[in-house]
């Protein structure tokens, strides 16, 4: 290992916007699994209210949620080259490449993975997607806030306007769906995360708390 | 008839003074004006003379006519009756035939631009509207006739307003409300069947004022549809507090607990029943521990079903699944095929290619 060197990948902005989508969407679905269906029958006593504190608790995670995800959109055009907007949308012949690479590695047809400091093509790809999921998990909260509060401009603005599209019905269905293709990911991202950390041996996993990803000299 | 002021008609059929002020106090309180506003209405409704209203009966079961009819004490149903001079109402009129026929074309021919035109039940337009057929007429030829000479129009009812159980999904004869007929204004006193207080509370704001009362952005007023069920609900405490009915008939259904986890459409719905209440103010759904189903939304027959569940099906899947079962069934899958793949890659660790490159 004496030949390996040091790669500052990921800027602290990316790191923080990494752990609050985390923290936010764990703290998330456990309050939007009681908000959704309340699962605990709560004390006969007027000092306890759990579905306001679980709503409360909600509303205060969903808008950390929703500055984190603007701001890392917003990193997507100033930050460095590893968090720019073409990593996560394959459009140079490099990061075709790239994809094209990945999908053989992980279909088997590959020995290793292609050589890419930042994200791969294929796990950009699956960022951009899931970043459009955040957005309508984002558009549909503030469209049921709107419902609940009955207007408001800035309800409106964030995803109020879902409802000239979809029927509430549709929207708040899918605003679960959702949650759990969020969860799916979540399970694949960590272990294929875990997988190329063991596989790579650079660091991968421990890059997202301390920006630095390890590089043998040969690459 | 309609010569008479409306104080002059009260008093004719036995309404005390007293009674009069007290429902011109009620009126003023449902449209959420000032007490200063009380003598006005008073003023109003003993000198000016009753407006002359047509009702019409479209594709609907005259369930807002009954909510009128069916008021418990005759005082206040005579009050509803009497503040207007109802000149043509299919279930209640009493000529019939050739003779009713001739009594809408009167007034309509007569009274042009002076009566108030009420709607109940949704317009057919498909195949050219032929769904629906009134006294040789389609039901859409007679709204556009009527509604162009009204004075005001007021669209009373869910199917009226926004199309109701006749519009719902797949809606055959492509029913709309009257306002997708008429364009232009049309008061939508939503609800299945509307409150009848709400609609005396236009005709008196109609009366006094000589205007409609502010609407919101489907139509219907603000004074009766300003405000979220759900905040005004007198079971709100149990839904913050986190006490739910779970069952019918359980110990919280029992003691009045919060009707959430049963469907309750309240959270989406805007009308003021916590407030109002029916039946002059007996009682209202909720109250009677049945589960709000959105009846004055837009569409609620498809937007708010399934009426006794939080959440629609997933499409696809069956409607006994809603979107957590399935997402935890797949969520569940992906676990498991991730961990049975950590498992055959720790198990063949000897052979991968993570073993060899250790070596550089």
């Amino acid at each position: 290992m004496a030949t390996t060197h040091r790669e500052y990948i990921w800027e602290i902005p990316v790191r923080i916007t990494h752990w609050i989508n985390a923290i936010s969407i764990v703290v998330l679905s456990v309050t939007g699994f009681y908000i959704g269906s309340p699962f605990w029958d709560s004390p006969n006593s007027d000092s306890v209210l759990p579905m306001a504190l679980m709503r409360f608790i909600h509303f205060v995670a969903a808008y950390a949620f929703t500055a984190s995800v603007l701001f890392r959109i917003y990193w997507m055009f100033v930050g460095n080259k590893y968090a720019r907007w073409n990593q996560f949308i394959p459009l140079s012949t490099e990061r075709i490449v790239n994809f094209i690479q990945c999908a053989l590695f992980y279909g088997f047809m590959r020995k290793e993975i292609p050589h890419s400091p930042g994200h791969t093509a294929i796990a950009g790809v699956s960022y951009s997607i899931i970043f459009l999921i955040f957005l309508y998990e984002i558009a549909s909260g503030f469209a049921l806030l709107y419902v609940a509060n009955g207007g408001g401009a800035i309800y409106n603005i964030g995803g109020g306007w879902l409802l000239r599209i979809m029927d509430l019905g549709t929207i708040r269905m899918l605003h679960h769906v959702f949650m759990w293709v969020i969860w799916i990911f979540v399970i694949i991202h960590v272990y294929i995360s875990w997988h190329n950390d063991i596989i790579e041996r650079n660091g991968l996993m421990s890059s997202i708390f301390s920006g630095y990803k390890f590089f043998g000299k040969h690459h | 008839m309609s010569e008479e002021s409306i104080y002059e008609s009260l008093l004719r059929k036995g309404v005390s003074r007293r009674d009069f002020l007290k429902f011109c106090s009620t009126s003023a309180m449902i449209l959420g004006l000032s007490s200063s506003t009380v003598p006005k209405i008073a003023e109003a409704l003993e000198k000016k003379e009753r407006p002359s209203v047509v009702w019409l009966h479209f594709s609907e079961c005259t369930g807002d006519s009954e909510s009128v009819l069916r008021a418990s004490k005759p005082s206040i149903a005579q009050v509803i009756l009497d503040i207007v001079s109802l000149e043509y109402h299919e279930t209640i009129m009493a000529p019939s035939g050739h003779a009713a026929e001739k009594s809408l074309k009167d007034i309509i021919t007569k009274k042009k631009g002076k009566y108030i035109a009420v709607y109940e039940g949704a317009v057919p337009t498909a195949d050219g509207g032929v769904y629906c057929f009134i006294g040789g007429h389609k039901a859409i030829d007679i709204c556009k006739e009527v509604g162009s000479g009204a004075m005001a129009n007021i669209a009373v009812g869910n199917c009226a307003c926004f199309g109701g159980i006749p519009a719902a999904n797949p809606n055959p004869t492509k029913c709309v409300g009257i306002k997708d007929i008429l364009g232009g204004t049309v008061v939508n006193l939503a609800g299945c069947p509307m409150n009848a207080e709400n609609f005396t509370a236009v005709v008196v704001h109609f009366v006094t004022f000589g205007t409609l009362p502010a609407l919101d952005k489907h139509g219907r007023p603000l004074f009766a549809y300003g405000k979220c069920i759900h905040n005004n609900c007198e079971r709100r405490p149990h839904f913050d507090q986190g006490q739910f009915v779970r069952q019918w008939g359980d110990m919280g259904h029992r003691l009045g607990w919060c009707l959430y986890e049963m469907g309750c459409k309240g959270p989406m719905a805007y009308q003021n029943c916590p407030t109002i209440r029916w039946n002059e103010g007996t009682s209202w759904p909720v109250q009677a521990g049945h589960p709000c189903i959105a009846c004055a939304s837009p569409n609620n027959w498809d937007d708010a079903y399934p009426f006794y569940k939080r959440m629609e099906g997933v499409p696809g899947v069956g409607w006994q699944a809603n979107a957590d079962k399935v997402g935890l069934g797949i969520a569940a899958a992906t676990a498991a095929a991730v961990a049975a793949h950590g498992i055959i890659r720790a198990a063949t660790r000897g052979k991968g290619p993570s073993d060899k490159e250790e070596g550089h």
